[in-house]
């Protein structure tokens, strides 16, 4: 199977709160945060990585996991980390982040989908900076492939995928034939979420995604990594959103700390009021 | 002037009150600028919703109620609204439910249309529309445009108060599928495995009892009476859901549930800034923690540093000793 993974650096999310609004509200300034992988983007990695492979023996790829990111020369960095755990080649199209909305990835990555031909395009359900969720859904439009989106669980089964939607109220679960198009949610790397045929059912993974060896790490220096033009993929490059301002959230005024219970609920009858 | 398309959304073949969301959003943009807006409801048994549909004050209910869209799926829907839309609308807007965040961004591609996700408000100057969201898990919010000659967007439930039936009478009219998607008759439903719940919905609760992986197993057994004693809805941290102690549905924050009760309890939660993106609306936040340095104590109205296993329990018969009173 040949999965191309869309992958995203994104400000590190653990820290989103130190972000900066400079008055004024220009733009958010997320300097002396580190970059990270986008964590749903990371899971989707992983995904491929386990849909590509045999979990009992995962140094034999048993596919291809093509990483593609649009981004800056920096931006390389997060390809190759994905390189390092597993991913077989990488792409970077060089853009800036702010000449870049969900509409215009999607455009840019069908002409990529149509060049690589993948049987899967396997990616985070949103990126968790924009929190835009939706190039994934553009992209299935624009290819005319099924999608499924929110992925808890992935089974390959011949020229398909069983998928469990995490949706509100439960688990939705869709069979799709390849190609197609899937966005992956949380628990997408649950140690039973996902299964190639090579895989047996009662193999279990380690919980989260794989870290790298050092030697892989060393190795994906070596692995194919091409540059290409947003240009290139994208005649139009015009964006559909356009932000004006931005602003930070309405503070929460402090809180207090209370000793017993009883205070606790004698504060929410007669000073908040809620009960 | 700008015309709004409001699609509906229906759970076993009712409708769902995150729809009265999005009508609110329609409503207020069709007063602003001087516009209409109309309700599409696609799905076996659709129609037993008209009369309610029809209340709102839309200037047209459509129902495309057959039985090939008893079960949702993307590809069979998308069509309808994209058919739709284009009979005049301006902007197509459902709630950012999870139905919502699957649909609309498709309909969206295929009416080449730029989305706004998870909006919490918008703006109207004559026929402009400016849309204001939450972005870096509600630690900024983005004012924007869509500058498509169609717009497509979904609305935070928790941010647009649910529509009022005003007494209207819209006209219903039943509308035939449009076909399916290119790549429809490559998606199969197989099922659908429903947490049944007899709580509150958690979006629509106004009071939520959440818990953390501090609860362990005990997470039903420590919740429930709480949850029961206030009416509440329960939710949960990702610890908790990962772990298993609460099914997935239930997780509240940054890309799952997003609440803003009037009361929100926080026990056992650490507050992670993904948790915190989801409740940080709330009206008055109780936290109890037995950690004192526990960040979800920087939002608390309230916070006791607390052995959970027993402040919980005590808290259950004071609430029910001050709701006699």
């Amino acid at each position: 199977m040949k999965i191309l993974v869309p992958l995203k650096r994104v400000a590190d999310p653990d820290n989103a709160n130190k972000i900066k609004i400079p008055a004024g509200g220009a733009k958010i300034d997320t300097s002396g945060l580190e970059w990270k992988p986008n964590p749903f983007d990371e899971y989707a990695v992983e995904a491929a990585l386990r849909l590509t492979e045999n979990g009992a023996t995962p140094k034999q790829r048993g596919g291809e996991a093509i990483v593609v990111t649009f981004g800056p020369k920096e931006t390389e960095t997060t390809l190759r980390s994905a390189l390092a755990t597993g991913a077989d080649r990488a792409i970077r199209v060089d853009a800036q982040d702010d000449a870049l909305d969900g509409h215009l990835l999607a455009r840019a990555l069908k002409t990529l989908v149509l060049r690589e031909k993948p049987d899967v395009v396997l990616m985070g359900k949103q990126a968790v900076d924009g929190d835009s969720n939706q190039v994934g859904q553009m992209l299935a439009e624009m290819l005319g492939w099924p999608m499924a989106t929110f992925a808890a669980t992935i089974k390959e089964e011949e020229g398909a995928l069983l998928v469990g939607r995490e949706v509100d109220g439960g688990v939705l679960t869709l069979r799709v034939k390849l190609p197609a198009v899937v966005t992956v949610d949380l628990r997408i790397v649950a140690p039973t979420s996902v299964y190639s045929k090579q895989t047996a059912p009662t193999f279990k993974y380690n919980d989260g995604v794989r870290f790298a060896a050092l030697p892989a790490i060393m190795s994906a220096k070596k692995k194919p990594l091409v540059e290409v033009k947003l240009g290139d993929l994208a005649a139009d490059t015009n964006l559909s959103i356009k932000y004006l301002s931005f602003e930070p959230p309405p503070a929460r005024k402090a809180g207090v700390k209370v000793k017993s219970v009883p205070e606790l609920v004698e504060k929410l009858v007669n000073e908040a009021k809620v009960l | 002037m700008a015309n709004v398309l409001v699609v509906a959304e229906f759970s076993e073949g009712k409708l769902k009150k995150t729809t009265h969301s999005a009508v609110t959003f329609a409503q207020s943009v069709a007063k602003g600028t001087g516009g209409s807006f109309s309700i599409l409801a696609i799905g076996a048994g659709a129609k037993a919703s008209s009369g309610e549909l029809a209340g709102f004050g839309a200037a047209k209910v459509f129902i495309a109620d057959h039985a090939s869209v008893a079960n949702y799926v993307c590809e069979r829907f998308a069509p309808t609204v994209v058919a739709t839309a284009k009979k005049g609308f301006d902007v197509v807007v459902a709630a950012a439910s999870a139905y919502g965040k699957d649909l609309i961004p498709r309909v969206a591609a295929a009416l080449g249309a730029g989305y706004a996700n998870d909006i919490s408000s918008v703006k109207v100057e004559g026929a402009k529309l400016t849309y204001r969201r939450p972005m870096f898990a509600g630690n900024a919010y983005g004012f924007c445009e869509v500058t498509t000659p169609i717009q497509a967007v979904s609305v935070r439930q928790s941010e647009f108060a649910p529509a009022q039936p005003s007494g209207s009478a819209t006209p219903v009219e039943d509308i035939a599928l449009a076909p399916p998607s290119a790549g429809a008759d490559r998606v199969e439903f197989v099922s659908f495995d429903q947490v049944k719940s007899e709580r509150p919905e958690l979006a629509e609760a106004g009071v939520v009892v959440s818990g953390g992986r501090a609860l362990k197993e005990r997470f039903k057994e420590v919740l429930d009476p709480l949850a029961d004693a206030l009416g509440a809805a329960v939710g949960a941290s990702r610890a908790a859901c990962d772990a298993g102690y609460a099914p997935s549905d239930l997780q509240v924050g940054q890309t799952g549930k997003v609440v803003a009760p009037k009361l929100y309890f926080a026990i056992g939660i650490s507050g992670a800034i993904q948790h915190l993106a989801g409740m940080k609306g709330s009206k008055v936040i109780v936290a109890i923690n037995k950690d004192a340095e526990a960040p979800i104590f920087q939002v608390a109205d309230y916070g006791l540093v607390a052995d959970l296993f027993q402040a919980v329990p005590e808290l259950v018969t004071q609430i029910r000793k001050a709701k006699s009173a």
